[in-house]
């Protein structure tokens, strides 16, 4: 028997011509139950919207007679500029504490450190009626030689009112949480950005200004519109310290009127409208900072 | 004869690890050194030391007559701020084996950021030095394109243009094609061979023996964080003496 050839096949196999598919009907898959999942969900959401609009609890009446009232106007402008302050004062503090704990020195590292392990380990509230009573522990400020005299004295009960008590409260723990977020944007960035940058001889604040943040505010981005929308929220919280924002408005009007519901419903769709306000403006500015990226 | 590139024993470690053991080397303006070696050897941090990317650890490396990192005030060397050691870089060009374009500028503002930020030249000489780059890279038409709308060969040309916008004295060369796929290769060093017959100074760490072999003044072999050989590529490549050198060229030809 020889191996270098193959026996001859007795039977070799007429390859079947292909056949023309081409003329056939498609049929897509069905999916019947996807079919009813939507029916019982359907179902559930007619009977919702049902209910708002007949059960008479909702009061739409009184909801709109109140929705547009100078009270409640002027407390949900209260309520944005707690947010913005809130906001902008958190993020300089932020960027600040973030750039600290990626310094090289240790001493710098560890303030940051444990600014950030301190305010991220008290509850907002607790924080808030600290900064309340503060002329409790501080009567006086002054400005001057560290330890040595002062030049500028101020008394603390003059100004710490019940609003900038507010802000530095909100300020200073979104201040620890931007730190992180910002940390982490810049630690995003791949160190051959910087590296490249500093082979080009770019100057050190252009790196950061030029190079650095304009890429790490893609991962910075969707994590701080987070932030700014759940501290514009969480000024509902500053009620306890009877500021006139909206919750806190909302809660005098019904305690006077008894409508609970519907004013509950003026803060709901004025707390909806801004965050939704927010939520567009995200969507602008990440793509604004999206230019040269694939996805 | 003046060096353009001037090393002398410098050494480099990374904790306990030793990548560099003592490295004398010196490039003569208008000459190409090819640096050869397996990897680990220590050649991209020997290029890395040249703009002060890495500190040595001893010795010392000048650049153009002028001491990298440091400056000499009688009898102490004085470490140069930041601000000087980035001042010095913009003599001295370096082109990165990933590239290292910025995503989120368009190649014309890649190219250039660095001549208006830190040698603060006009924009409009700055952008007219670029587009004459960008043509001598066979790139004129990619201007406002974004690096990851080029292929690698593309962006590494750039990266090239870019180093050149500098008008650096010395270009460092980083493996600058072995992050390119095989057919992309030749583009990146048709462009590095033509700086070359212009007399652009270069220090150049690959992989491509044929490229040390037709553009190499002098080819450098290195091994485990020494200059095992080097000489002429008719030497080092053909006759090479050392019998690691013969090892790593046996593997690589």
């Amino acid at each position: 028997m020889s191996l270098t050839s193959d026996p001859p096949l007795k039977t070799a196999p007429e390859p079947t011509p292909a056949e023309d598919y081409s003329a056939l009907k498609v049929v897509p898959v069905r999916h019947p139950w996807r079919w009813v999942a939507v029916a019982v969900t359907a179902v559930l959401v007619a009977q919702f919207a049902h209910g708002l609009v007949t059960n008479p609890g909702w009061e739409w009446e009184v909801f709109a007679r109140f929705f547009a009232t100078e009270t409640i106007l002027k407390a949900v402008w209260i309520t944005i500029q707690l947010t913005f302050y809130g906001t902008a004062l958190g993020f300089a503090l932020g960027i600040v504490l973030a750039f600290m704990r990626l310094s090289a020195s240790p001493f710098l590292k560890s303030v940051a450190f444990t600014y950030i392990w301190a305010f991220r380990s008290i509850p907002l509230i607790v924080q808030l009626l600290f900064w309340f009573n503060l002329t409790y522990l501080y009567q006086r400020l002054d400005f001057g030689i560290p330890f040595g005299p002062g030049f500028f004295s101020f008394d603390t009960a003059g100004l710490v009112g019940a609003m900038s008590a507010a802000v530095l409260g909100l300020a200073l723990h979104q201040a620890a949480y931007a730190a992180e977020i910002v940390r982490g944007g810049v630690l995003a960035v791949d160190a051959g950005q910087l590296e490249a940058a500093a082979a080009l001889g770019i100057p050190r604040l252009r790196q950061l200004r030029r190079i650095v943040l304009p890429q790490a505010m893609r991962s910075i981005l969707p994590n701080a519109a987070n932030e700014v929308i759940s501290l514009f929220k969480g000024t509902s919280i500053v009620s306890v310290m009877a500021i006139g924002e909206l919750f806190y408005q909302v809660q005098v009007v019904y305690g006077r009127n008894g409508r609970v519901v519907p004013l509950l419903m003026v803060a709901t769709v004025w707390y909806i409208v801004l965050t939704t306000v927010l939520s567009v403006a995200q969507y602008y500015v990440e793509r604004h900072f999206s230019r040269g990226a694939t996805r | 004869m003046t060096a353009m590139v001037d090393i002398r024993s410098a050494h480099k470690s990374f904790g306990t690890l030793e990548v560099l053991r003592g490295i004398d080397l010196q490039v003569r303006a208008g000459e190409v050194a090819v640096v050869l070696g397996p990897s680990g050897s220590g050649k991209s941090t020997l290029l890395r030391t040249i703009n002060h990317l890495e500190k040595v650890d001893s010795g010392w490396i000048s650049v153009g007559g002028s001491l990298v990192g440091y400056r000499r005030q009688g009898n102490r060397l004085y470490e140069l701020r930041e601000r000087e050691v980035l001042r010095q870089r913009t003599r001295i060009g370096f082109v990165f084996q990933n590239f290292h374009l910025f995503p989120h500028l368009t190649v014309l503002e890649n190219i250039t950021e660095a001549p208006v930020s830190a040698l603060r030249r006009p924009r409009k000489q700055a952008v007219e030095t670029a587009g004459t780059l960008l043509a001598r890279v066979g790139l004129a038409d990619k201007a406002s394109a974004y690096p990851r709308q080029l292929s690698g060969g593309q962006q590494q040309r750039v990266a090239i243009a870019r180093a050149l916008a500098l008008e650096p004295e010395l270009l460092l060369f980083d493996e600058p094609t072995s992050a390119l796929d095989p057919e992309l290769v030749g583009e990146v060093l048709d462009v590095i061979k033509d700086l070359a017959h212009q007399g652009t100074t270069m220090v150049v760490v690959t992989h491509e023996i044929g490229f040390a072999r037709e553009v190499a003044d002098t080819v450098v072999f290195m091994d485990d964080g020494r200059i095992v050989e080097q000489g002429p590529p008719s030497e080092v490549l053909d006759r090479p003496r050392e019998t690691r050198t013969k090892a790593f060229l046996s593997k690589v030809l």
